[in-house]
């Protein structure tokens, strides 16, 4: 496989930028861009796992120096995002295997990014609706409980003030351990509207924490990815990561300049964006039918 | 990326071209009918082909090369190599691996890998060099037989139960997507006759061509018999610190994966180093 170096770092910096932009890992952008550039959807999805730790410590870093870290709750997180993680890749073996797999990743792809995108969407719109009409921007209120809270195995989590049933937690980060194997990602973009919405853990602790438990998941699937599959590419993610690292500092900047609801709506469309193309090549009649793979040992 | 034309001068296996045909001294004194009138014995004509190397390494900015190969006739007789009716065609093989074909089929709305079939043998790559065009040598039976040619090379099916009809189509996607990638060549008039028995022929690798054990097989042809074959091996390796990652993937996944977590780490931290913010 021969790649152009720049065009991979440039990749990574985009992606970085608009990581830094919008605070999210990146990791939903890079998978997609790089099967759109021709490398195989089992590669890509390896080597975006391993791209998401560089982005995820480099954030963590700097929510660690501030105490924003829920270290027990991550670490409740990290218990079930292992156990999802390896049945992830457990499945990603067994697709791969079948010739299901890239069916498999654009279907997840389109179907989570654009449930995300939609749903972003629409509580952008209404955020800079209400904020043009100058009413105030409808607040969660933190006292009301959900189902969630009414389940058994509860434990208390200091740093979040937080009380609640393990259950969920372990299921959350199972749930996000899956995607990360079988999708390439970080998960945050899911991770942090269900830790809010869901858990209703405080804002402050939230980025900060998912970030804690992304590292050691992605490091963890990236590790089983590399041992099982084969499919991690440490050059690609290197060159993925060096411009990545570097395009979130600027975009981090301009991020700055942007109103919250404005960048919401923004990435909002990127992320329905990348949706639609990934659609796009489902349904589109491909040029050629057949398509050759090696034969994976049973 | 520069594109590179390795020029893999090869060294030409000159062997004794000028046979020993050894000089039929008369013993003295011997009578002239006693050495029986021998009948012209048909030549055994043969073909040599010589490699400089028996190792190519390949790096990362490889980009597709010409390979040279040169190859000798041995006896050649010398009437029908005027009137050009020797003919040479040299292949490069790449390593049998087994390869899945699989088809798509619209399932609502949707193009999903519903059919497959799988071949067992099937050559990673293989470029043909011919001294003219396929048909013009011999017969399409021959190749047949011979298994020469992209498209006469026989690959045999792991499910032979499978209607043959099927088996057929999958095999005729595979060659075409091979040839598609460039994997799978033919360079009709790649081979030159330099002298009356001294050729060179010229094969494409491809960018992509696979690592492995490669066979370079020259076949001579006679006035469209095929007459002998001759081959050679020769390794395509990555080379430099490309082929000591890929073995290092390949051999110690567990370590592999950890040295790219370290590496994505650092890589964060010095970003942070670096670039710093707060």
């Amino acid at each position: 496989m021969s790649v152009n170096l720049f065009v991979l770092l440039a990749m990574g910096a985009a992606v970085g930028f608009l990581s830094g932009l919008f605070g999210v890992g990146g990791g939903f952008l890079i998978t997609p861009l790089l099967i759109f550039y021709n490398i195989p959807p089992a590669i890509a999805v390896a080597t975006g796992a391993n791209q998401v730790i560089a982005s995820s410590f480099s954030g963590a870093l700097a929510h660690f120096k501030r105490g924003t870290i829920d270290f027990k709750l991550g670490g409740v997180l990290l218990v079930g995002g292992v156990f999802g993680s390896s049945i992830g890749i457990y499945v990603f073996k067994l697709l791969r295997q079948i010739g299901q797999l890239d069916l498999f990743v654009s279907l997840l792809y389109v179907g989570l990014l654009g449930t995300v995108g939609a749903l972003m969407m629409i509580e952008s719109v209404n955020a800079l609706r209400a904020a043009r009409l100058g009413g105030a921007p409808s607040l969660r209120r933190p006292g009301q409980h959900n189902w969630i809270h009414k389940l058994p195995l509860k434990m208390r989590f200091r740093a979040s003030k937080l009380f609640v049933s393990v259950i969920p937690v372990l299921g959350l980060g199972a749930a996000i351990g899956f995607l990360a194997s079988i999708m390439g990602v970080g998960g945050g973009f899911i991770m942090v509207p269900a830790m809010i919405y869901l858990l209703k853990v405080p804002t402050n602790v939230v980025i900060g924490t998912s970030l804690f438990q992304i590292i050691f998941v992605s490091a963890y699937t990236t590790i089983v990815h590399a041992t099982t599959n084969k499919t991690v590419d440490i050059v690609l993610a290197l060159a993925l990561m060096v411009g990545g690292v570097a395009g979130a500092q600027y975009g981090a900047k301009a991020g700055q300049k942007l109103r919250g609801e404005q960048l919401r709506a923004l990435l909002a469309l990127l992320v329905l964006a990348v949706a639609i193309r990934l659609a796009f090549d489902l349904f589109v009649r491909p040029a050629n039918l057949y398509s050759l793979s090696p034969l994976e040992v049973f | 990326m520069r594109s590179r034309l390795l020029q893999w001068a090869i060294a030409v296996a000159l062997l004794a071209t000028i046979s020993a045909a050894p000089a039929q001294v008369a013993e003295p004194g011997a009578p002239e009918q006693a050495r029986p009138q021998q009948a012209p014995v048909p030549n055994p004509e043969s073909i040599q082909i010589g490699l400089s190397t028996d190792r190519i390494s390949i790096t990362s900015d490889f980009s597709g090369a010409d390979l040279t190969i040169f190859g000798a006739l041995d006896n050649a007789d010398p009437l029908i190599n005027r009137q050009g009716r020797y003919d040479v065609i040299v292949v490069l093989e790449g390593p049998a691996r087994p390869t899945v074909v699989r088809k798509k089929e619209r399932i609502l709305g949707v193009w999903i890998n519903i059919h497959s079939q799988t071949f067992v043998n099937v050559p990673a790559s293989y470029s043909v060099a011919t001294t003219r065009a396929m048909q013009d040598i011999t017969d399409q039976v021959n190749f047949r037989q011979l298994a020469l040619g992209s498209d006469n090379i026989y690959m045999q099916p792991l499910d032979r139960t499978e209607d043959p009809v099927t088996i057929k189509d999958f095999e005729t996607a595979l060659r075409g997507l091979k040839k598609l990638r460039g994997l799978y060549t033919e360079n009709i008039g790649g081979v030159q006759f330099l002298t009356q028995s001294l050729f060179r022929a010229t094969l494409r690798l491809a960018p992509n061509i696979p690592v492995g054990t490669h066979k370079a097989r020259a076949f001579l042809f006679r006035n469209g018999v095929f007459i002998k074959e001759n081959s050679a091996n020769l390794a395509i390796l990555k080379a430099g610190f490309e082929q000591s990652i890929f073995r290092f993937a390949n051999d110690n996944g567990l370590l592999y994966g950890l040295l790219a977590v370290l590496l994505a780490m650092v890589t964060g931290w010095l970003g942070r180093v670096i670039f710093r913010r707060d």
